[in-house]
């Protein structure tokens, strides 16, 4: 190991225990622009800096980069010391010593990031034996001592799992899980909670808080989201096209920030309790209904290591009216049936019972070729921008293609001014019209969604969490964008999402799924005020605020644990085993759909307590 | 089928990862075989009715016969019967074993010559496959490696030059080169036993196969390595090596693996050449011989072989994929 004396001068922090300075890395020759341009950085032991900067900032690859894993072709220069070591001088065989060693990381996208086709005891097991050199036998102690402290449910028969038989949550689990294998003294965690629901990542981001305090690591927070660095930085740095823009406590920057850009930045972390003049009140249940979906029922058959199967009720007695001119949300965890429901109601996949009606028309009884011709009213935008989109198309083709479907008699001349036109409504500029999907960012590939969608002018728009790929800044450009169109042309909305907040600009009401069932609908000013079902609060309190005096004290209340699986439905209420207030009658019956008043629905035995405020949380 | 353990004994046992899926994948195995047997029945039935729709017949070419003789001979063969007559003796025969007589090769029976035939066409067939994947498969992973170093380049070039050549060039080339001027080994004809005989038309066979597995590989692998999971690996702390080989080995050998089946008709078609140009006795040149002379006999049995051979080999290929990456292991059905 090369120890690096300290050349006489002073050293800038002595207890830094990860020391950046001038760290320059550049792809493909000095003509081009640094992809990290001279940052300079300190991480102590037991503090948490939050790295916060749009995608393409150049936030993460400045710690890759710190640690030797830049991708190949890239010139890095600077000075980075862990420790006493210098780690740009040091040699691979010393980098791999600290790396899962010394410094732990944590990904996004735990699906990628995990190798497909070894089982995650054997992933965790790896650092165990390569760092602390254990044998076997006391390795696997270890990992299971380690799936427990990362809370991972039945953690002896998830050691024997591979990564695409864990849920999403699990998965970053058994990602925390490989970064402290090692006992790492600095945990660098890379967007790790990007990919999940509200309710887990809140859980992950007080994982780390809890890791962080109880081993007194150093930790790097690396995210786009002011709000995920809240409650757990210490310090905040704010990046920008490879620049550092801005340092400071956590308090400075979030409270008050000198930069311009961090506050557009902060502003688009928005305030979720805000007052919300997105939505006017009062439109709910006026308007006669475009969608009515009656005692929806979806089950799917699984097929149990191919042999046995079993059903797997998705979604049950699920009732619910969109109005011409109204937005509803529809929310809940991953696996709540959310996009079951939007997908059962377009008729995309045959429910098992219920009736599905469309301006008063019964839609399951309709052969198909009169639900194509329906589906012109019906429009659709998925998650996932880039997959959604046919990549041989350019985007005037791609938003073109509806028209020349129900449309065919329009001249291409036509079509072209009318897709042009649409362009121009989303914000995208006549320069991209000839791209493909992939040349496109992920903002602009959901505007391309959307332009296909309403060129249609449809009477219904059906969103599936349309904003959760994209970063906090693109987010908010693309709600404000849905919100204009909608009011433009009238058009319904059915927006489903896990995002609480989105929902609340976006929608009137809000419907909350927990398990296939439905626990809460109200009016979303209501439902953000008082929320009448244990769950919808729990839904809230997940909600990462962007303030540093309010986020932590919420983000110790967090469980640490994984919520209740799907499959494991209990009988009764199927929220009460994850509640506080759950009594005997819970366990007994499964509540009934009631009325609280004010256009508002609940299914909870004691909803009445809570809204009388004779049990707090 | 596979939970005959716990049914017998009526209590139910506990699987562990490995028994979970060896039990899972022993399954799937068994289904897949089973299913091969009405695709095969389907081949046969298909290949029986196409060659005796084609125009011409099995005493058709050749020396003019007089009008008895050909009657007399359709007689003795049951060509004068009703087709679906002719269809059912066929696989009445068929499951007896009987594969029937040669029309074109006196006093030979089909079952006889395939006999006699396939275990130099198999042999053949073998070391092609083995010698394409053992040169393949470390071409591939040294040019991924060292991304346009010169075997990289060079593995581009010679790619090139291969694939243009046909092997009734090559096959003479490579004859030209060792056996006549280097006289290092026999430039044609066969011996059983004698790997001499083997070398040159393996070679000839494998080139073709040996050059696509390597460009497979290489480009597998250098996906496999930009993938999220490396990095991860990476960062870990373990090394290189240690990542090449526990992490993107298996998922960089799918696409080579699913290239086998695809290899395996190649070498069917790639050994009727190189049987022809090294006088083989393999079985290759039935398949066209008998095609030629309308015996239909001979045609359905190649067909019969060569279908086995291809759908097991894609069988092969499919258990391989699924050994490779466990998400492939579940039936989604």
């Amino acid at each position: 190991m090369s120890s690096i004396p300290a050349d006489g001068e002073p050293p800038v922090a002595p207890a830094a225990l990860l020391s950046i300075e001038a760290l320059r890395v550049c792809f493909g020759g000095p003509a081009r622009a640094a992809a990290v341009a001279d940052v300079s950085l300190a991480v102590h032991p037991g503090e948490c800096l939050g790295v916060v900067g749009e995608s393409g900032a150049g936030k993460s690859l400045t710690f890759l980069a710190a640690l030797g894993l830049a991708p190949a072709g890239a010139a890095v220069s600077g000075r980075v010391r862990l420790g006493q070591t210098d780690l740009l001088a040091a040699p691979e065989a010393v980098l791999d010593r600290m790396r899962g060693g010394r410094v732990g990381f944590v990904f996004q996208d735990p699906m990628t990031s995990l190798t497909p086709h070894l089982t995650i005891g054997a992933q965790i097991a790896e650092p165990i034996v390569r760092h602390r050199a254990l044998a076997r036998r006391a390795a696997r102690m270890r990992v299971l001592e380690l799936l427990e402290q990362v809370r991972m449910p039945e953690p002896a028969r998830r050691m024997r799992q591979y990564p695409h038989e864990l849920s999403g949550g699990m998965r970053q689990r058994a990602m925390l899980a490989i970064a402290l294998a090692g006992e790492p003294q600095l945990l660098i965690a890379d967007e790790p909670t990007t990919a999940l629901d509200v309710t887990l990542q809140a859980q992950i981001l007080a994982l780390l808080a809890h890791f962080k305090r109880e081993r007194g690591m150093g930790l790097v927070l690396i995210t786009h989201d002011f709000a995920a660095v809240a409650g757990v930085a210490d310090r905040v740095a704010v990046m920008r096209a490879g620049q550092l823009i801005e340092t400071g406590t956590v308090r400075e920057v979030l409270k008050r920030p000198r930069e311009p850009y961090t506050r557009e930045l902060l502003s688009a972390s928005a305030e979720p309790f805000a007052p919300n003049p997105a939505a006017p009140p009062g439109t709910s249940g006026a308007a006669p209904a475009v969608l009515a979906v009656d005692d929806l029922e979806v089950r799917f058959a699984q097929s149990v290591g191919g042999v046995r199967r079993r059903w797997f009720t998705a979604l049950e007695a699920v009732s619910v009216t969109v109005a011409g001119g109204e937005a509803l949300g529809v929310v809940g965890e991953s696996g709540c049936g959310k996009s079951t429901l939007m997908r059962a109601a377009l008729q995309l996949i045959r429910p098992h019972r219920g009736r599905v009606q469309w301006l008063g028309q019964d839609l399951l009884g309709l052969p198909a070729r009169r639900i194509r011709r329906l589906r012109r009213d019906l429009q659709l935008v998925l998650q996932d921008p880039l997959a959604s989109l046919d990549p041989q198309l350019s985007v005037e083709q791609l938003v073109g293609e509806p028209l020349q479907i129900h449309e065919p008699s329009l001249s291409s001349e036509a079509r072209r001014v009318r897709v042009h036109a649409m362009l121009e409504r989303v914000g995208l500029e006549p320069a991209l019209y000839q791209r493909r999907a992939h040349e496109l960012s992920g903002g602009q590939c959901q505007r391309v969604g959307i332009a296909r969608a309403m060129i249609l002018a449809p009477r219904l728009l059906v969103c599936d969490e349309p904003l959760s790929a994209l970063d906090v800044r693109a987010q908010r450009q693309i709600r404000l964008l849905l919100a204009q169109l909608r009011r433009g042309q009238g058009t319904s909305l059915l927006f489903v999402s896990h995002d609480l907040s989105l929902v609340r600009h976006l929608c009137e009401r809000a419907l909350v799924l927990y398990l296939g069932r439905m626990v809460e609908l109200a009016p979303t000013a209501q439902l953000f005020t008082r929320p009448l079902h244990p769950y919808t609060r729990e839904l809230l309190e997940a909600i990462a605020l962007a303030d540093p005096d309010l986020q932590p004290a919420r983000l110790a209340k967090v469980a640490l644990g994984e919520p209740a699986a799907p499959l494991e439905r209990p009988g009764g209420c199927a929220f009460r085993v994850r509640c506080a207030h759950a009594t005997a009658l819970c366990a007994e019956r499964s509540p009934p759909w009631v009325s609280a008043g004010e256009g508002r629905w609940v299914a909870c035995h004691h909803f009445r307590l809570w809204a009388d405020g004779m049990l707090s949380p | 089928m596979l939970l005959l353990g716990s049914v017998v004994t009526g209590r139910p046992r506990r699987f562990g990862p490995r028994s979970r899926y060896t039990r899972a994948m022993l399954g799937y195995a068994l289904r897949r075989m089973a299913g091969i047997v009405p695709v095969l029945f389907i081949l046969l039935t298909v290949s029986f009715f196409v060659i005796r729709l084609a125009p011409g017949g099995p005493f058709a070419g050749g020396r003019a016969l007089s009008a008895r003789t050909h009657a007399e001979l359709e007689q003795r063969y049951g060509l004068d019967r009703p087709l679906g007559a002719q269809y059912v003796a066929y696989l009445r025969a068929l499951v007896h074993g009987d594969l029937g007589p040669s029309y074109s090769i006196r006093g030979e029976s089909v079952g006889a010559l395939i006999a006699a035939g396939l275990p130099v066409s198999a042999t053949l067939g073998a070391a092609a496959l083995g010698l394409a994947l053992l040169a393949g498969l470390p071409l591939g992973l040294g040019a991924a490696l060292r991304r346009d170093g010169l075997l990289d380049r060079g593995l581009a070039a010679f790619a090139a030059l291969t694939l243009a050549l046909p092997s009734f060039v090559t096959g003479p080339l490579l004859a030209l080169g060792f056996g006549l001027w280097l006289r290092w080994l026999p430039v044609a004809g066969w011996q059983a036993g004698a790997a001499r005989y083997l070398i040159l038309p393996a070679v000839t066979l494998a080139l073709p196969l040996a050059v696509a597995i390597a460009r497979l590989m290489r480009a597998s692998l250098l996906e496999v390595l930009n993938a999220s999971y490396i990095r991860t690996a990476r960062a870990r702390g373990l090394g290189r090596a240690r990542v090449l080989w526990r992490h993107a080995l298996r998922p960089a050998l799918v696409p080579v693996v699913s290239y086998l089946g695809p290899a395996a008709t190649y070498l069917v078609t790639g050994s009727l050449v190189v049987e022809t140009v090294f006088e083989l006795p393999g079985t290759g040149r039935y398949l066209v011989q008998g095609a030629i002379d309308r015996d239909y006999p001979l045609v359905m049995g190649m067909v019969l072989v060569y279908g086995t051979l291809t759908l097991v080999a894609n069988l092969g290929a499919d258990l391989l994929h699924a050994w490779l990456d466990p998400r492939a292991r579940h039936e989604p059905r």
